[in-house]
């Protein structure tokens, strides 16, 4: 089996697994409690949350813990609007690709009176930092704007996007989800108020996430109850997940160079091997780009059948096409960087790690090749395409 | 749990009836308009039989699927029976869709109305 799907979720890392059991089976008190045992979960907890916030440049005090990274955008955005609403600015800020954690908590908010600016990705799927400063206003309250893309992998300029908030006194939040443990983060010298992550993202237990909140900025509750994680997020602290969490992440952290190097040259291999199937186009930025994001659309095929058929070969991956959605509508991040319905339908998403081998890499190529060739020799619209009763976009 | 059925997968890995019939006397191309899907059949009609039929279709699994088991389900048939068919019983003999795959298999009965359709029209011409 070829796991390529690791943006989708990743294999819990040993140490993290570990760590995990030890807290479950040896530390099971509630950090609540004041007795010695509780009083020890406590003080997992609090390494936990010291061990992330020195990963990202952080103080343990502007760490909260969450079920993950929907909760803490939605804590995040909801948080801001809060803050704006009280001043009189009901203006906010992002992309048209962000996750739908961002995105279904902007409509919501839209319903309540706030308005929404959605910045253009263009095609690489960057956004263009002088159209954000263009479309800031005297009543924006925030900027949310994704570290990096979960589909395409394009990697924003956070740190100019951040010092155009400073300068223009804007609240800036980022859905680092996809970035956390695969490139570096860092909130002082990136500039950024608030920050969402997902511990399953980088080799840790799902369910388990963390919102940085700068000091200062105050948080409105998502769930109301005890007085967990300084009274704004209540419920028991998952202290085990936690603990995990951050294992996990000083793990990513600490071999990140290694990391990206070795996985970036995988995924330009992949890239290029992709590249001589013809007509077809890599999505997003080619450099811009998540160590192990490759993500390519192909002409004349439809990607639930192509993700079957390579699950036959044993290779996990993923699509943003309209069949695999079951919501009908293919991928927003593709028609975002304006590839037509046609063109989207035929995605394919593989995600790597440093667990893919060279080999691993040869097989995917020479198996999308033969599985994209399969599909076509059957398809209506590769055969219009072929007789010139159609033209090709890619 | 998987997606879709065993029978499904089948038809899905080994389409029946995959290509195009160079001499069809009907052909119907239907495209989906919601989720994109697009299926195309080729029918060989002699005495109001269809004798032959083949099918091409740019699609998921359970398009593909519904594409093969619905050429199965025609071919030999009188065009009278071969028009009843329908996207339940296409699906039925799938053992099962899910439910937001349904409409995967209402691509297959149009193409095939649509393909005895097209005959029809040359019969008249
Ligand atoms: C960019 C991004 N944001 C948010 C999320 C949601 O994270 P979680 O599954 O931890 O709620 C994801 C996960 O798919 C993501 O990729
Ligand atoms: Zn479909």
């Amino acid at each position: 089996m070829i796991y390529a799907d690791n943006a989708a979720t990743t294999k819990m890392s040993e140490a993290a697994v570990n760590t995990m059991v030890s807290v479950m089976t040896e530390n099971y008190g509630n950090p609540s409690s004041l007795y010695t045992f509780g009083q020890r979960a406590r003080e997992i907890l609090e390494k936990a949350r010291e061990d992330i916030a020195l990963a990202i440049g952080a103080t343990p005090k502007e760490i909260y813990f969450t079920s993950g990274g929907s909760e803490s955008d939605n804590q995040a955005i909801r948080s801001a609007a809060e803050i704006g609403r009280l001043k009189g600015k009901k203006h906010i800020i992002s992309t048209a690709f962000e996750h739908h954690a961002v995105l279904h908590t902007l409509e919501k908010l839209e319903k309540e009176g706030f308005e929404v600016t959605l910045l253009p990705v263009h095609e690489n799927g960057l956004v263009v930092t002088s159209e954000l400063e263009a479309a800031i206003r005297e009543d924006t309250c925030l900027v949310t704007v994704m570290y990096a893309n979960n589909e395409i992998g394009t990697i924003q300029p956070i740190k100019e996007i951040g010092k155009i908030c400073r300068e223009k006194n804007v609240l800036f939040h980022t859905d680092a989800v996809q970035a956390m443990g695969h490139i570096p983060v860092n909130v002082v010298t990136d500039d950024v108020d608030m920050l969402s992550a997902s511990a399953h993202k980088f080799h840790g237990p799902k369910g388990v996430g963390f919102l940085y909140v700068k000091k200062g900025i105050r948080l409105t509750n998502i769930i109301e109850g005890g007085a967990q994680e300084r009274g704004k997020r209540a419920g028991t602290e998952n202290v085990a997940g936690i603990a995990a969490a951050a294992v996990a992440l000083k793990e990513a952290v600490s071999k990140l160079s290694v990391y990206g190097e070795t996985v970036t040259k995988k995924r330009d291999r992949l890239i290029a091997g992709l590249s001589e199937i013809p007509h077809s186009a890599l999505n997003g930025d080619k450099d811009l780009r998540l160590p192990g994001n490759v993500n390519f659309c192909f002409e004349g095929i439809e990607g639930e059948s192509l993700l079957l058929l390579l699950d036959d070969k044993g290779i996990q991956a993923s699509s943003g096409s309209a069949c695999t959605s079951g919501s009908l509508d293919p991928s927003h991040v593709l028609l975002a960087i304006g590839r037509v319905h046609d063109v989207a339908h035929g995605s394919l998403r593989l995600t790597i790690d440093e667990s893919t081998s060279d080999e691993d890499v040869e097989y995917i190529i020479k198996s999308v090749k033969e599985t994209v060739e399969y599909l076509r020799s059957f398809s209506p619209v590769w055969r219009n395409l072929v007789e010139g009763k159609a033209k090709f976009i890619l | 749990m998987a997606l879709y059925s065993e029978k499904v997968m089948d038809h899905f890995r080994n389409p029946r009836n995959v290509g195009v019939i160079e001499d069809a006397n009907g052909i119907g191309e239907v495209g989906n308009a919601k989720c994109g899907d697009i299926m195309k059949m080729y029918l060989k009609v002699e005495d109001d039989i269809i004798k032959d039929v083949k099918f091409e279709t740019f699609g998921c699994g359970s398009a593909i699927a519904s594409s093969s088991m619905a050429t199965e389900m025609i071919k030999g048939q009188p065009l009278s029976e071969a028009m009843k068919l329908t996207n339940k019983a296409v699906a039925e003999a799938l053992d099962g869709l899910p439910d937001y795959k349904m409409h995967c298999s209402v691509l297959a009965e149009e193409a095939i109305k649509s393909a005895i359709e097209d005959y029809e029209k040359r019969k008249e011409a």
